[in-house]
């Protein structure tokens, strides 16, 4: 008894230490705007900068400057599309699904998945606005919105899960923004009056009270709930705009979990990379660790069996029938122009990174960065492998056209876009980590906490334990006694 | 020069014959004129003679002659469609030589760049045993359209007399119309028009009818010329096929015509000569029918270069290839 109760306060006060360097290693990248960060930026805004002269381009002459035509309308931009809406699932697998089912270690990954699930989304849903032929005409899709359309499908669902996941990355923040808020007065920073005036808007008023926890955590478990299905159903319906029409390689009903499982794929492969990278340059190992690898890697080893089983459905079950319209496309993937593409991204991005992560130490954190780089970018090939080449066959054929209609790839116009796309998504994640902490403070000294009470718990429990030992052999060795007086 | 007809098209199948046998030989009169009128258009003053449809010929300054054209029906009206009506097409493959005609009467009558071909003529092998043959394809105006189901502005729309149009003032270019149409039918305005092709439609009031003056980031068709309609007359195409293999008429009335003026009954017509509808098992509904190309009396294209010669032909020749036909 003498013993706990002069361990809880030294078990409090490393707690409280404990705590503190958690709070500095959170906040002190946020205060320095590094050399290599200003070039990086800058590196960033020309990108950014070019991209906006191509499409202001692309506006004036029409989207006769990219290298779509007639056969495939839908080309880059909307294969691009695609792959970041599936990155953008990233956030509610990792941060919903953990959550829901209180996975401790999820904690100090949720914050970075969150962001990359908010701006893909914001540059995802910019692109098919970049695809359009008129974009002045886009309020039409208010005024004249037919609900029967696919795409109105898209902007319903896209819009929705934009709102959902801008309160799921926000909710969290608040009790960090309090802490950004409270911090800064006493640390010199640059932009010191806008940052602040940021982050007390930010917190919105937060103090910290019991009513304000209990409503923070009562909203969180309602948007948890909320997101998941919200972001099933976007990528299903980003599907379907392929999958309700009756192109060969599109007409599939297996489209929908096929997106859905590819797009988690991908996504959760981005937030391993997100990890890594934040984790070298924040210097964050002792909270990222090969353990949440480790995990993160079993979770996308499944994700990429369940995608590789859905492959060979859309593919494997045409290719036993070989129906004519579907057959000749199916020739020109498996054997024909698109060959070399399309068995690197099923065997070199999918069965190669199954066997890689099937080995614990496939799942190191050299290795999973590796695989999940080679992931990333096969993702990225696959849709557009989806989109050009069912385009490039349709029912009737290709007769006496411009050659430039029969074949596609992209041209300047189209990659300077799109690179201005990604590099805008990497300028927001910049900013935001330059900004807010890339980990919930909050979070993470949650679950500190609950190592500590775990660990006390442990150690009165194991004292217990020595007490009751030590009662029940003096007990017995009175028994004993007690036995042996009456013989 | 064209017949000023306001009336509306109450016409039975003879009227609307005889409509376009006399717009036809009008035209044909004032052919002299308009030639004229076309290539007048650098100026310089010269008189031309036109007769007017009171037979007469006037003679007038170039330069102030502008080619009339009926004013166009109001959007609302061209959404409504044409009541009472079933409009029906249907292409004898038998009689048909490939010989394009009537891909160049549509591109002249809708103003087209070379490379648009509303109806194109495929040259067609189903399997390596069977007969080649050539094979004009229009929009098939489905009565089940894919195109138009996926329109999120409802920009292409199915009419009450079973054409399928689009309203290029309304539409925003997402292009999933053209993904959704299983017959490559639907071709997007990438650039601005052609300077040639705006001097050519000249100060033309839009009607999605008429699908023409054209705008860029929008999407174009075969519109089975709901205009000439209107006037009593046929498609470009049906009048044009000098080898009188394209029929076109009203469904509810039963009657096709081509060129020739032949007029058929369309339901004994089809039974008679096994009409079918192209890639009947997508389950579309076009209101294209065609007759098979059996007992033919001209030779079938060869089959020998077709698609080799796409990736052979540089697209500057192709599209000059194209303009001669």
């Amino acid at each position: 008894m003498v013993n706990e109760k002069s361990n809880l306060p030294t078990g409090q006060a490393s707690l409280k230490s404990e705590i503190e360097t958690l709070r500095e290693d959170c906040l002190s990248p946020t205060r320095n705007w590094g050399r290599p960060t200003q070039i990086w930026i800058g590196c960033l805004l020309i990108v950014i900068a070019w991209g906006l002269y191509c499409y202001i381009h692309q506006l004036r002459h029409g989207l006769g400057v990219t290298a779509m035509r007639d056969y495939v309308s839908w080309g880059l931009y909307i294969s691009t599309f695609v792959f970041f809406i599936g990155i953008s699932h990233s956030g509610t697998l990792v941060s919903a699904i953990l959550r829901i089912t209180r996975q401790e270690w999820r904690r100090p990954i949720t914050r970075s998945a969150e962001l990359l699930t908010f701006v893909s989304l914001v540059f995802g849903g910019i692109l098919p606005i970049i695809d359009l032929g008129r974009p002045d005409r886009i309020a039409n899709i208010v005024i004249f919105g037919r609900v029967q359309s696919p795409l109105i499908w898209d902007v319903i669902s896209i819009c929705t899960y934009l709102a959902g996941s801008t309160i799921f990355l926000f909710l969290p923040m608040i009790p960090d923004m309090a802490l950004c808020r409270d911090r800064l007065t006493v640390v010199d920073s640059r932009f010191k009056k806008i940052r602040k005036w940021i982050y007390t808007k930010m917190a919105l008023g937060w103090k910290g009270t019991k009513s304000q926890w209990h409503r923070l955590e009562w909203s969180m478990t309602i948007m948890t709930i909320v997101i998941i299905p919200v972001a099933v159903s976007v990528h299903t319906v980003v599907s379907y705009i392929f999958a309700m029409t009756l192109r060969p390689g599109w007409n599939s009903t297996v489209f929908g979990p096929y997106f859905v499982t590819g797009a988690l794929y991908s996504g959760s492969a981005c937030v391993i990379l997100g990890m890594a990278a934040f984790r070298k340059m924040y210097h964050l190992e002792k909270y990222i660790t090969l353990k949440h690898f480790n995990l993160m890697g079993q979770i996308e080893l499944v994700l990429t069996l369940i995608y590789a089983y859905l492959n060979l459905n859309e593919y494997w079950i045409p290719a036993y029938k070989m129906a004519t319209a579907e057959g000749h496309l199916l020739n020109d993937l498996f054997y024909g122009s698109y060959s070399i593409a399309f068995w690197t991204c099923q065997i070199g991005t999918v069965m190669v990174p199954l066997i890689i992560m099937s080995f614990p130490k496939g799942r190191n954190i050299t290795m999973l960065t590796i695989t999940c780089i080679i992931i990333v970018a096969g993702a990225w090939v696959k849709r557009y492998l989806i989109i050009v080449p069912t385009l490039l066959h349709p029912f009737m054929p290709i007769q006496e056209v411009p050659g430039t209609w029969s074949t596609y790839f992209p041209n300047y116009v189209e990659f300077s876009i799109t690179a201005a796309c990604l590099a805008g998504i990497f300028l927001f994640i910049t900013l935001f980590a330059k900004l807010f902490p890339m980990m919930a403070v909050w979070e993470v000294e949650e679950g500190i906490k609950i190592d500590h009470d775990k660990q006390s718990a442990i150690e009165i429990r194991k004292q217990r334990e020595e007490e009751e030992a030590k009662i029940t052999g003096e007990l017995s060795a009175l028994g004993n006694e007690t036995i042996k007086q009456p013989t | 020069m064209q017949e000023d007809n306001k009336q509306k098209n109450k016409s039975n199948r003879r009227d609307f014959l005889k409509k376009s046998l006399i717009t036809g030989g009008l035209l044909a009169a004032g052919a002299i004129g308009f030639e004229k009128v076309f290539s007048a258009k650098k100026d310089s003053g010269e008189k031309v003679k036109v007769r007017a449809p009171d037979g007469k010929v006037y003679e007038a300054s170039s330069d102030h002659l502008k080619e009339y054209r009926p004013p166009p029906v109001t959007n609302a009206e061209a959404r409504r469609g044409i009541a009472g009506k079933k409009f029906v097409m249907v292409i004898d493959l038998a009689k048909c030589d490939g010989c394009k005609t009537c891909t160049a009467a549509c591109q002249t009558m809708h103003f087209t760049e070379p490379d648009r071909e509303w109806i194109k003529v495929f040259k067609m092998k189903d399997a390596a045993t069977t007969a080649p043959y050539f094979f004009p394809k229009p929009c098939f105006h489905c009565d089940n359209p894919p195109c138009t189901k996926v329109c999120p502005v409802n920009a292409t729309f199915k009419r009450q007399d079973g054409i399928v149009l689009i309203d290029n003032e309304r539409c925003i270019g997402c292009r999933s119309c053209m993904a959704a149409c299983p017959y490559s039918t639907r071709f997007f305005n990438w650039s601005h028009p052609s300077a040639l092709q705006i001097a050519a439609v000249g100060e033309m009031a839009y009607s999605p009818e008429q699908s023409v003056p054209r705008r860029m980031g929008t999407v174009e068709k075969c519109d089975f010329c709901p205009d000439m309609i209107r006037q009593g007359k046929m498609p470009a195409c049906a009048t044009s096929c000098p080898m009188n293999a394209i029929y076109f008429g009203d469904q509810n009335e039963d009657a096709v015509t081509n060129a020739s003026g032949g007029t058929v009954k369309l339901s004994q017509f089809l039974i008679d000569n096994a009409g079918y509808r192209h890639l009947e098992e997508l389950g579309t509904e076009p209101r294209v029918y065609y007759l098979p190309p059996k007992n033919r009396k001209y030779p079938g294209p060869d089959m020998k270069n077709v698609g080799k010669e796409k990736k052979k032909t540089k697209p500057m020749e192709m599209d000059m290839g194209n303009m001669q036909m």
